[in-house]
């Protein structure tokens, strides 16, 4: 096999996916720094999306401020760039208004669970029909590495110079204990895990939140000494994690400390826009039967 | 940073903020991060972590819980100071009418920035106009100096009894709160002695004098509370002459509610906050080098607004162009000029004015820009003609 043929095979294998499709190439370089897992995350769902058969114009993709709420400037669907902490009240307007559409959220970790708290808990009691991706760097990205309500005990950043005091969420449990009827956690480190279940994510009729571990190696990662933003992923995504399947069959010291991956919980209940179609026809007198 | 007083040192605005909140040594600070502000708390968190204030610092979840915790924390007594911009004081906008409403004196920086929507992190003034009628006193700082200076005086004008009333200190968002300036800073205890401890008349830890704060008042009383509030404000305005006269007295530096820069004489003036002032100065020495008659109005105190004494300042005046870093979007003009227009109109002789808003989301204000306003100005006192009163500096 002569040399360029061996590059040919080698480029095609390593380049199995177009994201030129999906991507507004006017806008790049994007901004997110070296060593950031945001591109990572945007590249497993943009090919979810793609294996879904969604087609781009069936998508509206609604976000609030942050570097992980970038996203939906980078791609190519109907795309929304709204408030710090606020997107999901702006998805739930979308939603109401164009119930065909399918919405997918991206938000940090501060901007669902810190200013956006209160929008994250009712949208998940609602259960109206949404993906929510909780970029999850346990740390304010944008604005230079503030703590957030991710962030573990003891973790150094620059509003806890002496280690942080606060307890942090479990994304997951809350959005479980709130009500949303899909909860999954993945990372950026296993990209391939991440696509399967986003795309069970996007499927999903109601509202279902993906907290996706990725790691900021900027502000996270130099305030708490980690050497490289590979080290970084490695100790947090691959070591501090584990399938849930697996860690069934697991004694219980074997999964202490590590935090679940895949799906964690999937229920049926009834979608909110549905609900609310339904009381307009109940009232206009259709279907009382 | 081994921070000498005294002496000229380079500080940002961001950083000589950061240095006033440590002399001040507040009893509470809570804030949320946001660009161009984050410097100041940041800065100020390695002060509080490094034991240099004996303040609680509270990093809460968004700027509605921050300046709850500021209001709160001030009804319990204590000095409390904050620092926000943009979108965070719109955040804010429900607590700043708490604050002045129960007459807390909160001190903020406001680090000003465009807002939302399309997004835009560089300077203008719309957040800080869009809360000029919250009941906050507001100084603008063209500055690192001033944004300092006034950050002190600030504490003494809104603890003062007589008014009772929380106070903004405004700078330009990246252009003040980024760029590093040669300043003069005082010595710690300089800062104390001048803003002296703060012994709240009232306050809801005082359990022997119990109080009451916000609670419902009617058709009764309501109007009482605000028509007092009113009057504290405008007297605030005699508060800021003595405090900034007694800052001149103690340090050396003087401070009114406006600077008038070679306006004496001038026949044709700018009016403009913030930062622009200082370019604007630039195009006035040089126009005034080929003999025209060129000056600039720079507010200080915007709230109260001094009405009387601009309208003073500008009586010889023949043309005013007012800049506005902010739009009403469709009021008459932006604020600064239709609140300097209607301050102008009792005069016997009223200058021809006109408004123009410039700078907005950070776009540059260059030299060039003031010395065309100029020249525009000049076609107005030639002709006598007002070509266009109100629009966008072509720029
Ligand atoms: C009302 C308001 N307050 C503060 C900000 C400043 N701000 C922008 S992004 C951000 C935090 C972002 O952190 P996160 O949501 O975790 O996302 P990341 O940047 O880490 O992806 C903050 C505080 C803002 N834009 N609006």
């Amino acid at each position: 096999m002569s040399t360029g043929a061996a590059t040919a095979k080698k480029q095609k294998l390593s380049v199995p996916f177009d994201y030129n499709k999906y991507i507004r190439k006017n806008k790049l370089p994007h901004i997110w720094c070296p060593g950031c897992g945001h591109g990572i995350v945007l590249k497993s769902l943009l090919r979810a999306i793609d294996k879904s058969g969604l087609t781009k114009d069936q998508i509206c993709m609604v976000s609030g401020i942050g570097c992980s709420s970038r996203t939906p400037g980078y791609v190519d669907f109907n795309t929304m760039h709204t408030l710090h902490g606020r997107a999901l009240s702006y998805a739930t307007g979308v939603k109401l208004a164009k119930p065909e559409l399918k919405i997918i959220v991206t938000t940090g970790d501060g901007d669902a669970l810190a200013i956006g708290g209160n929008h994250f808990i009712h949208t998940c009691r609602r259960n109206i029909d949404m993906t929510i991706l909780v970029y999850s760097n346990a740390i304010y990205g944008m604005t230079g590495g503030q703590f957030s309500p991710t962030t573990p005990q003891g973790s150094m950043s620059t509003t806890s110079r002496y280690g942080n005091i606060e307890p942090s969420f479990d994304c997951c449990e809350l959005a479980k204990a709130a009500g949303a009827t899909f909860v999954a956690r993945g990372t950026a480190y296993h990209t391939q895990e991440l696509e399967r279940t986003l795309i069970e994510a996007v499927r999903h009729k109601g509202t279902a939140v993906v907290e996706i571990l990725d790691s900021c190696p900027i502000y996270f990662g130099r305030q708490n000494k980690y050497k490289s933003a590979s080290q970084m992923m490695e100790q947090i995504e691959k070591d501090g994690t584990i399938p849930a399947a697996q860690a069934e069959k697991l004694p219980p010291e074997e999964v202490k400390g590590k935090l679940l991956r895949g799906i964690l919980h999937r229920v049926e209940r009834p979608e909110y826009c549905e609900q609310y179609l339904k009381l307009v026809e109940k009232a206009l007198g259709k279907g009382n039967e | 940073m081994a921070i000498v007083t005294g002496k000229q040192v380079g500080l940002t605005g961001n950083s000589a903020i950061a240095y006033a909140m440590r002399q001040i040594d507040p009893d509470v600070c809570a804030a949320y991060p946001i660009t161009p502000s984050t410097g100041i708390i940041e800065e100020f968190s390695s002060y509080y972590a490094d034991g240099q204030v004996s303040t609680e610092l509270i990093t809460v979840e968004s700027e509605h819980s921050a300046m709850s915790a500021c209001v709160g924390a001030s009804a319990a007594g204590a000095r409390v100071m904050t620092a926000t911009s943009s979108q965070g004081l719109a955040l804010m906008w429900e607590m700043l009418y708490i604050a002045s409403g129960m007459r807390l004196p909160v001190v903020m920086t406001v680090v000003n920035r465009a807002l939302s929507a399309p997004i835009n992190i560089h300077c203008d003034h719309s957040d800080s106009m869009g809360a000029r009628d919250s009941g906050w006193i507001q100084l603008y700082s063209e500055t690192v100096q001033e944004a300092y200076d006034n950050l002190l005086q600030a504490v003494r004008i809104a603890e003062d009894p007589r008014v009772l009333t929380p106070a903004m200190v405004c700078m330009d968002g990246f252009i003040t709160s980024h760029a590093v300036e040669n300043i003069t800073l005082l010595a710690d205890g300089e800062v104390k002695g001048f803003i002296g401890d703060y012994k709240p008349g009232r306050s809801l830890l005082d359990t022997d004098n119990p109080i009451t704060m916000g609670a419902m008042t009617l058709q009764d009383v309501y109007m009482d509370f605000k028509h007092e509030q009113s009057m504290a404000i405008a007297g605030a305005k005699e508060v800021v002459v003595e405090v900034g006269s007694d800052f001149g007295r103690r340090f050396g530096r003087h401070y009114g509610l406006m600077e008038c820069y070679r306006l004496e004489d001038a026949e044709a003036a700018i009016v403009v906050l913030n930062s622009a002032a200082g370019t604007t100065k630039v195009a006035v020495d040089e126009l005034r080098k080929k003999g025209k008659k060129v000056g600039l109005l720079k507010p200080r105190l915007f709230r109260p607004f001094p009405y009387a004494e601009i309208a003073a300042a500008l009586k010889n005046v023949k043309a005013v162009c007012v800049l506005d870093r902010a739009d009403s979007m469709n009021g008459f003009g932006g604020p600064l000029f239709s609140e300097v227009r209607s301050a102008l109109y009792g005069l016997a002789s009223v200058p021809k004015v006109m408004g123009r808003i410039f700078g907005l989301g950070g776009r540059d204000y260059t030299v060039e820009h003031s010395t065309a306003v100029f020249e525009g100005l000049y076609r107005i006192i030639e002709t006598g003609r007002m070509e266009e009163l109100t629009g966008y500096l072509k720029s």
